[in-house]
């Protein structure tokens, strides 16, 4: 987690839109090798995926649940060892480059929406028709419209157990570390520019120390605090791994509620980082064409406090704390 | 009233199951009954409430709250030690 962690916070400085490509991918591989192992056929999946360097998508939000992925209106049916899977998605990112998909979905036509699977769907087993248009304002490379989704394929490639356990064991902390790296990725690149904007102007008058000298030591002391956050939660999901810890620790609400908090704090950073970062290098800043523009930064960060909206994040934690007692 | 019974009506009053009441028995899967992780909040505190008991952090997990019996093995565990039987020290509707 660490090592992938430090890939993101890379791919980030350069172009979010690729990290969070590599992240998603990364993700839907944890919820295979951390939950589907125990069956043969996702054995053989995961050598495949290696060999062949195929890129797995998901489709997990879905239309009419209101942005909540824990809960499905769609669902799998099974008839001799076949499985068809129909669902209406909201958004696929990278859909339309993916080979395969996870698709989360009711466990049968009778189960409860929150009673979910998972269901891989490999390529020529589905079919998506595009619905909607990803035209937004950052994240553009992410390539993420509505799809409709049609698939069928044997039964085997239902993953073993449930999507609670694998979204709370694998896709939320995975989500939470990987994207939240990727986001001091861009904040990282942020402070950057802004800190060679600082010294050019400290170069053109030596002697005096340039106002906006405090601003960047009161930005890069927010970065510093975004950096500690996230290494300090990729370390701790590492040492939740190790043989010696409780595995049942993941599953438990303390850590439910940190993952929580570091989503919530490291997108709320983002976004201030860079806003800082913009005062500080000015028209600079504001421009497309110049070393110092933020523009691209600043369209990117603002979608980090809505992929799974904060306020919806904050209404969990309320939730959680009425019987959580952190003592 | 047993513990089992109280735990029934907190579940039929807080747990929003889809399922059926009638369905549930022992070791009738929750989750698969369509108790969300909020309901099952509400559940909890319910229960905190009725036995005049806290989960510790470490109950605070899905498998504690997956089925009947695995509730009130947490409840008895939690009350264990006591003088006398667990005492229903909150209102039921």
């Amino acid at each position: 987690m660490t090592e992938m962690s430090e890939v993101c916070a890379a791919l980030g400085q350069y172009c979010a839109s690729t990290a969070m490509v590599f992240a998603m991918h990364q993700i839907q591989v944890a919820c295979i090798v951390r939950h589907g192992l125990g069956s043969q056929m996702f054995r053989d999946y995961c050598a495949e995926l290696v060999e062949r360097q195929m890129l797995l998508a998901s489709a997990t939000s879905e239309v009419g649940v209101g942005g909540d992925t824990r809960s499905s209106i769609c669902a799998v049916e099974v008839a001799d060892g076949i499985f068809t899977l129909n669902k209406d998605a909201t958004t696929v990112s990278y859909g339309a480059n993916a080979d395969d998909l996870l698709v989360t979905c009711r466990r049968s036509v009778d189960a409860a929406r929150s009673d979910q699977v998972v269901v891989l769907a490999r390529r020529g087993q589905y079919r998506l028709d595009q619905t909607t248009n990803w035209d937004t304002l950052g994240m553009r490379g992410t390539c993420s419209p509505g799809y409709r989704l049609s698939s069928s394929g044997p039964a085997a490639q239902i993953l073993p157990g449930s999507f609670a356990d694998a979204s709370s064991h694998t896709m939320v902390p995975y989500s939470h570390i990987l994207w939240s790296s990727l986001w001091l990725g861009i904040a990282t690149d942020a402070v950057t520019r802004a800190a060679r904007f600082v010294r050019a102007e400290a170069r053109s008058k030596p002697g005096t120390t340039p106002p906006t000298a405090l601003r960047l030591a009161e930005v890069s002391n927010d970065l510093h605090t975004m950096r500690a956050m996230v290494r300090d939660m990729a370390r701790e999901f590492t040492d939740a791994q190790s043989p010696n810890e409780d595995a049942e620790a993941l599953l438990g609400m303390g850590f439910a509620l940190k993952m929580n908090n570091l989503k919530i704090a490291s997108s709320t950073l983002l976004v201030k980082i860079v806003h800082q970062a913009l005062l500080l290098c000015g028209i600079l800043g504001y421009k497309n064409d110049s070393p110092f523009s933020l523009c691209r930064h600043l369209r990117d960060a603002y979608s980090a406090p809505l992929m799974i909206g904060n306020d919806r994040i904050f209404a969990k934690n309320a939730s959680m704390l009425l019987v959580h007692k952190d003592d | 009233m047993s513990i089992t019974d109280i735990i029934l009506r907190t579940l039929a009053e807080h747990g929003r199951l889809a399922a059926d009441r009638s369905l549930i028995d022992d070791h009738t899967d929750l989750y698969q009954a369509g108790l969300t992780s909020h309901a099952s909040v509400n559940v909890m505190l319910a229960l905190e409430g009725l036995f005049d008991i806290e989960f510790p952090d470490r109950m605070l997990r899905r498998g504690v709250f997956r089925s009947v019996s695995s509730i009130r093995q947490a409840i008895e565990e939690l009350t264990a030690g006591a003088a006398s039987p667990p005492q229903l020290t909150g209102e039921l509707k």
